[in-house]
């Protein structure tokens, strides 16, 4: 099979943007808590493998996984406290984070600060990234699976809940952030050995927020909606680029609309018709959502995704797994309230904390 | 020693009218506005606009800046914010990210990339007196702060829609039970708030004789930072943690290496949420379910 290398090139790139949009999915989509400086993660993986290969001549591979180890180890250092915190001050906090590190790397002496860092040979190719992606995505599917998967869920619907559960909350959400780090720090040794040269702005606040826009486009929570987000937000730009070049070069105005439009359309993404979405049950009550899902493209959707969608889905909207976690508790997230999610309100008071 | 308090002051005077808007905006809706950076940015576009081109005074593109600022804030409460009030929070946050990355392109995209200059409309005077040196603008930022945050004071403890702002803020259900429009009353603060951020804008832009439109971003997540270290919610908090920011930075500057000018401010705001989440004058809330 031979293809052009320029479809080449941008089949690798998604393929590395699917390992950062799964990885981000895994602390943001299936655990809810919304990390803004994911970006700086591949940065730390980026710089430790070019590193290590181009001045301390380390084999590839062993870069790759040092590359998602110091990530993973920066991801638990950044976790632990920060994860004790409450949605919005971790957004914040990761936020912060991320910039921290943008800093740091742009004033320090070995990653070639603001010149960026050069003379990285080139490792990566189409099938190593590829089944990188496969890999991930593998993982992510068992991992969804299993009881730590089904504690991020439930974490995600209603902390207090999950507390009274018994799941160790904290633990959990640190664990996510973990291995979320170490997948983003590969995709970084992937993305330092293909482009072979590396800047502190690559891994910018701006490029936390493309990779969250592939996650939000594609559908928070499930696994299939990262990969699609992360291939329809590499190609659109490059097909955009024909059509107008005011629309290639203003991206991130699009983003942003794409962001505040998705949260109001269809906050379940492209393909979470029929997947266990964010409190599916409480969104189906706003406006826009109901009205999409229930028209023709929204049912012809949820039934593809039925289909398709992998197994231990019920496939309806308003049936969240959590609800077997939790029913037994009566404060399942159906279970009548308006649901106001700002910390009061909502009528449910009898687990307060 | 004295010059760094005066320097200190006036940065931090401006990240507390920055700070007053957050807290604000999530006293009353538990929201963090992320967009509110960028409204600070438009406020000094609109203010470079009326004083550069149509040759207004001061104190009139100041007011227009204000006013223009908070139609925007308005505007955006309007589309981003209150389609989602009874969405799940992850969904309002994403939404103003969004929003906020772009309110900055839009600017981007309208007025260009380059830095702008924003001179001062009037002769500034320098004071020296010993080693301290003080321009008239720095007497004029702190005095438009005081002046605007005693306003502020006075509009929320003494006016009618202040105890309205109060109450929603409280518990928006009871409010609207008790006859007050808390869809107007969240307007209304992301209004204020959105005019205060503007006023910082025009002074910051001026201080430093720059506007551009990524101008909001550093300033935005400093007030936030203000914000939370006087306790999110509690607008004397603002003030204060604003102050304190201000200080903090410009002495940890002339410590430190000026590179790192910006990751004092975010040392601080971690340090803040390990130890005291809820800030130095803020309450703290309880979860519930």
């Amino acid at each position: 099979m031979m293809i052009s290398p320029y479809y080449y090139q941008l089949l690798v790139i998604a393929s590395i943007n699917a390992i950062m949009a799964l990885s981000l999915n895994l602390v943001t989509g299936c655990a809810g808590q919304l990390s803004l400086g994911h970006a700086a993660f591949m940065g730390i993986g980026a710089y430790t493998a070019g590193i290590l290969t181009s001045v301390y001549d380390v084999p590839f591979a062993v870069s790759l996984i040092a590359g998602g180890a110091v990530a993973a180890l920066a991801g638990l250092i950044v976790g632990l406290p920060t994860l004790r915190l409450k949605g919005d001050y971790l957004a914040i906090a990761t936020l912060g984070f991320g910039e921290i590190i943008r800093v740091a790397i742009l004033n320090m002496g070995i990653t070639g600060g603001p010149f960026g860092l050069r003379g990285i040979s080139k490792h990566t190719n189409l099938a190593l990234a590829a089944t990188a992606a496969v890999l991930v995505y593998w993982t992510m599917t068992r991992l969804m699976n299993s009881r730590f998967g089904r504690a991020l869920t439930a974490i995600r619907e209603d902390e207090v809940a999950a507390v009274a559960m018994g799941i160790d909350v904290t633990r959990c959400k640190v664990l996510a952030f973990v291995i979320s780090a170490a997948w983003a720090g590969v995709a970084g040794g992937l993305f330092a050995h293909w482009f072979r040269y590396l800047h502190p702005s690559s891994f910018a606040f701006a490029a936390s927020v493309e990779i969250l826009s592939m996650v939000v486009l594609g559908g928070m929570g499930s696994l299939e909606g990262p990969v699609i987000g992360a291939v329809v937000l590499t190609y659109a730009p490059e097909l955009l680029r024909g059509v107008s070049d005011f629309v290639s070069r203003h991206r991130m105005l699009f983003y942003g609309a794409l962001l505040v439009i998705m949260m109001l359309v269809r906050p379940q993404g492209l393909v979470g018709a029929g997947v266990k979405g964010l409190r599916a049950a409480r969104l189906s009550k706003f406006q826009g959502f109901g009205r999409l899902q229930s028209s023709k493209l929204g049912q012809w959707i949820a039934a593809a995704m039925e289909k398709v969608h992998w197994k231990g889905s019920t496939g309806s909207d308003d049936s969240c797994v959590v609800n077997e976690h939790v029913s037994g508790l009566a404060i399942g997230p159906g279970t009548g309230s308006t649901g106001t999610g700002v910390g009061r309100g909502g009528g449910e008071e009898n687990a307060g904390s | 020693m004295l010059q760094q308090v005066v320097n200190g002051l006036t940065l931090g005077s401006s990240y507390a009218l920055i700070a007053l808007g957050y807290t604000m905006v999530y006293g009353v809706l538990r929201l963090i506005n992320f967009a509110h950076g960028e409204i600070y940015m438009v406020g000094a576009f609109i203010g470079l606009t009326a004083s550069q081109i149509a040759g207004l005074p001061f104190a009139a593109a100041m007011v227009i800046a204000m006013a223009g600022a908070a139609v925007v804030g308005v505007v955006v409460e309007r589309i981003a914010y209150r389609p989602l009030r009874k969405a799940p929070r992850l969904a309002a946050l994403i939404s103003a990210i969004g929003m906020s990355i772009f309110l900055r392109n839009l600017a981007l995209a309208v007025m260009g990339p380059q830095t702008r200059a924003f001179p001062i409309p009037f002769e500034v005077k320098q004071f020296t007196t010993g080693r301290l040196r003080i321009s008239s603008f720095d007497v004029l930022i702190l005095l438009t702060s005081v002046g605007l945050m005693l306003g502020l004071h006075f509009l929320v403890h003494k006016t009618k829609i202040g105890k309205a702002m109060r109450a929603t803020a409280e518990d928006k259900e009871t409010a609207s039970l008790m006859g007050i429009s808390v869809n107007r009353v969240i307007a209304f603060t992301f209004a204020i708030g959105s005019a205060l951020a503007a006023s910082a804008g025009v002074l910051i832009g001026m201080n430093f004789n720059a506007v551009d439109p990524s101008m909001g971003m550093m300033p935005g997540l400093k007030g936030f930072t203000a914000a939370v270290l006087g306790g999110v919610g509690s607008i004397p908090g603002a003030m204060l943690g604003g102050i304190l920011l201000g200080m903090a930075e410009v002495m940890g500057v002339a410590l430190l290496k000026s590179e790192w000018r910006d990751a004092i401010a975010f040392g601080i705001l971690a340090l803040v949420l390990l130890v005291k989440p809820s800030g130095i004058l803020g309450r703290n809330l309880q979860e519930k379910v």
